[in-house]
């Protein structure tokens, strides 16, 4: 574990990584823009966090008062996708961030400056968003908007057209990152890291990213539908001129629920790194966890209409669907095993990283569970649109995909800051949200079955509700604590945490073979890799010998690397003198050794540069220029458009025929 | 350190450069945002309640007054065709960037400027086919507000037509750069990617041709 030492074990390095707010604004290092996405990330589920806590105090008894019901609608509708858009979504980005590059041996992500700018537009469209509270007309349509209800006859204020440009904003910074990391898995691998080596996370994030560029072009297309309708007067959503009331549903649930799969999938793949280190064992069949995660995502693109047995598609609809629907528990139950037998006969360590790991585990099995049950037509009518299925969703995000994430803060927050979080008060944190999760949904399911419909700001006392809605208000304030709790542990543990040293927790994959936190070029020599558990083949051989298919069968399939038998080399490493890139020593926790700059090793780095920043910022004016329309004033609108474009398109060229990085022979 | 080579740029995994796995990645996303516009078009094909209509004739009492079949065939194919070649004149453009100054890549028919000109004055002459088609179907009572069939046609093709804008735009800026230093083998590449958009542009295009004027 680390020394006790009151500063980082190396010194931070001057060039190339200055501090100061410009030096912020105009990174295009990998690990500075997935912290930025980290803290505003954070941020952001400070501001959920706070709507989810006003709801449940206006619910906390029959005929609440605390905010009116336009209010109300508001709240949820910010909640929803706040949560989604601008909580889990970019905390998952702040690891693909953070660890992918890291995790495959490479020094940054394949198109850096791309990198920045998406970082900059969900900044810009979130801020956007957001800026709806000020002018008293936040989105109010539910965070799936369906659609005639947000035509302009039926939402004629802004709310809506805050929602639909602010989505539209944040779709560009999404698709621009997953170009980005799908280039940067396939083509930026340190030699030998072949895919079926790669660690858990970076496989699970490269799935993602196939389902982000597949499903945002639907809520796109179906965004400017809406756009069209609303501001032009277009029918697409117009029933009286024969249009189809359900267009909008499909739309947006072929975006939707492989939408949930990109919330969830992150999670999954830090857990599959969290399980095995302290559970010091390789994870259990890693191929058919891959395999297993590219099929949910497979079958995530066939589901969608389960979200709609209500609307009366017919009873061959429902069947498909159905059916479809729970085939995706197979796999999904594969990885909830695995994660199981993982643990089993493992050396456990209980840390906080582990307590969050676990939990997910078997808290996303109630909620998988729960989603089991409303995949059958009869059951979902009787649960659709009831606390039943609120219960269901939270235990699949918050039970699920948060709990995930905020392991993987406690796991990774040493590599990105250098100290570790307080243990202490984690355990707080845990154990506060723990039950404070449960308590606030689990109640939900018997309001739910007992009745008690979704999105409604009140009710009235004598149905059976009022115990639940208690218990579950409570658990909100629980959870609220402990978000307080989290909030200083971050501050806290920022200065005054225990030095991390290079491998604190004693894991197996390539980020913890260097400092902590990384020099900006992250490896001074590119890696070579000879399995899927580098450094436990070097620190500890005991770990992987037993285990044959922790080799990907190289030694079965006679595979050779570099002219020599990849068994041979593999025992030779494992016998401790290792060969190929990585250097045991370089892994020690107290190395004293002062790091070189990027300038004194000659590795080229990318100039720090602004003009991404700008680009998102004049795209997001553009979007916001067309609010405009709404207040019948086209021609400046329109104005606003070509300006902020011609802008946009002049830093563009800037950016584009501006060189990367220093000429290097 | 004296061994500065080993710290440049490892090769890629694949050999390929990056640009050209981002274009792929790029291509399989516009994939999907043609697939959504192309279903909703045909979705809504027959539910307009209000003429005028794609293929199909319009008389009173049904609609107010007599409305001819809208789409013409004869101008569309001719900027079908003109789309295709440009799709051919693409091809040879990148074909003179990766063997300048080799022989048989002389004069006119050798020359990448002249092929990337061609390229974008047909794209040009595909906008123009579209910009005159546009104008007489609102002569003929067509708008984008009009009908099912005004909303959903015009959306499709327009998101078209913007993307062999771009596209038109993206070939300007590269015979800017042909002129102002020439492009050669080593810059074959950034034709590369602008080729392969801008075939994508036309294979979408022909699907459309063929769901939305042939099929009726």
């Amino acid at each position: 574990m680390a020394t006790a030492a009151v500063s980082p074990s190396y010194a931070r390095t001057s060039s190339g990584s200055p501090s100061g707010i410009w030096s912020w604004l105009t990174t295009v290092d990998h690990k500075r823009i997935g912290t930025l996405y980290l803290y505003t990330a954070l941020a952001w589920f400070a501001v959920g966090g706070t709507e989810a806590v006003i709801m449940r105090m206006q619910l906390q008894g029959p005929n609440g008062r605390v905010v009116s019901a336009e209010v109300f609608n508001q709240l949820f509708t910010m909640h929803g996708t706040t949560m989604i858009f601008l909580v889990v979504m970019p905390l998952s980005a702040a690891f693909f961030n953070f660890l992918i590059p890291l995790q495959i041996g490479a020094r940054d992500v394949a198109f850096p400056r791309l990198n920045a700018f998406s970082y900059w537009v969900y900044l810009f469209g979130s801020l956007f968003m957001n800026a709806s509270w000020l002018v008293g007309m936040a989105p109010n349509g539910g965070w799936f908007g369906y659609a005639p209800l947000t035509t302009l006859p039926y939402s004629p204020g802004l709310n809506i057209d805050f929602w639909m440009l602010g989505l539209q904003i944040l779709g560009v910074s999404s698709l621009a990152a997953a170009f980005n990391f799908i280039t940067t898995i396939i083509n930026m691998r340190a030699p030998g890291m072949n895919l079926m080596r790669m660690p858990m996370f970076t496989w699970m994030a490269f799935v993602v990213q196939f389902l982000l560029v597949l499903a945002f072009p639907v809520i796109t297309i179906a965004l400017v539908f809406l756009q069209f309708d609303r501001f032009f007067g277009t029918n697409f959503y117009t029933i009286t001129q024969g249009a189809d009331p359900l267009l909008w549903q499909h739309l947006f649930w072929i975006f939707g629920h492989p939408e949930v799969y990109i919330l969830i999938l992150p999670a999954f793949g830090l857990v599959s790194e969290i399980l095995p280190t302290f559970s010091r064992k390789p994870i259990f069949g890693y191929p058919v966890m891959v395999y297993s995660g590219i099929l949910i995502a497979f079958l995530g693109f066939g589901v969608w209409a389960h979200h709609m047995f209500a609307v009366g598609m017919g009873p061959i609809a429902d069947s498909v669907f159905s059916m479809t629907t729970m085939l995706i528990a197979i796999p999904t139950g594969v990885k909830i095993f695995n994660w199981i037998f993982t643990m089993w006969g493992g050396n456990l360590r209980f840390t906080v990283a582990m307590k969050f790991a676990i939990s997910l585990v078997a808290l996303f099995t109630i909620g998988g569970i729960s989603g089991v049950m409303h995949a059958s037509p009869p059951a979902d009518l009787q649960q659709t649109d009831t606390y039943f299925i609120v219960a269901h969703f939270h235990y699949v995000l918050v039970a699920g995909s948060l709990m995930g994430l905020w392991g993987g803060i406690y796991y990774y927050f040493p590599k990105i800051t250098g100290r570790l979080l307080s243990e202490k008060i984690g355990n707080w944190h845990f154990w506060l949200t723990f039950i404070g999760v449960n308590l606030t949904f689990m109640p939900m399911h018997w309001s739910g079955l007992y009745g008690m419909p979704r999105r409604v700001y009140t009710y009235d006392a004598g149905q059976g509700w009022e115990i639940f809605n208690l218990m579950s208000s409570t658990g909100a304030y629980l959870q609220a604590l402990a978000g307080i709790i989290f909030a200083y542990n971050i501050f806290r543990s920022r200065t005054h945490g225990e030095i991390a040293g290079n491998d604190p927790w004693e894991a197996p994959s390539l980020e913890w073979s260097i400092p902590s936190p990384p020099p900006d070029y992250n490896f001074e020599t590119i890696p070579t890799v000879t399995s899927r558990y580098p450094l436990w083949d070097i620190k500890h051989p005991e770990l992987t010998a037993s285990v044959p298919h922790s080799r990907h069968g190289d030694e079965r399939n006679d595979v050779s690397l570099g002219g020599k038998h990849v068994g041979a080399f593999h025992d030779h490493m494992a016998a401790g003198t290792p060969e190929g890139g990585l250097n045991p020593n370089a892994t020690q926790a107290s190395s004293k050794v002062s790091l070189k700059t990027a300038e004194e090793l000659g590795i080229p780095m990318p100039y720090p540069t602004i003009k991404p920043l700008w680009v998102a910022l004049f795209m997001t004016l553009m979007f916001a220029s067309l609010l405009l329309i709404h207040k019948d004033k086209l021609p400046l609108a329109m104005a606003g458009v070509v300006t902020f474009a011609t802008l946009m398109t002049g830093f563009l060229y800037a950016w584009l025929t501006a060189p990367l990085e220093p000429h290097h022979h | 350190m004296t061994a500065v080579a080993s710290h440049a740029h490892p090769p890629t995994s694949t050999g390929l450069d990056h640009r050209k796995i981002a274009i792929w990645a790029f291509i399989g996303s516009e994939c999907m945002l043609f697939a959504s516009l192309i279903s909703t078009y045909l979705i809504y094909k027959g539910r307009s309640v209000v003429g005028p209509f794609p293929h199909e004739a319009c008389n009173p009492p049904v609609c107010a007054t007599h409305l001819n079949p809208i789409l013409n065939i004869p101008v569309t194919s001719f900027s079908t065709f003109v789309l295709l070649m440009s799709s051919l004149a693409m091809v040879l453009a990148l074909a003179a960037v990766e063997n300048k100054g080799k022989p048989g890549y002389e004069g006119l028919l050798g020359s990448s400027k002249f092929w990337l000109i061609s390229t974008a004055v047909l794209g040009i002459t595909f906008l123009g086919c579209q910009a005159y088609e546009f104008t007489s179907f609102v002569h003929e009572g067509l708008t984008i507000r009009t009908n099912l069939f005004g909303s959903s046609f015009f959306t499709l093709t327009g998101f078209h037509g913007a993307h062999v804008t771009a596209g038109v735009l993206w070939l300007i800026t590269l015979l800017a750069i042909d002129i102002k230093r020439g492009l050669g083998p080593k810059d074959a590449l950034l034709v590369d990617i602008a080729a392969l958009y801008w075939h994508f542009v036309d294979v979408v295009w022909i699907a459309i041709f063929t769901l939305v004027y042939l099929i009726k």
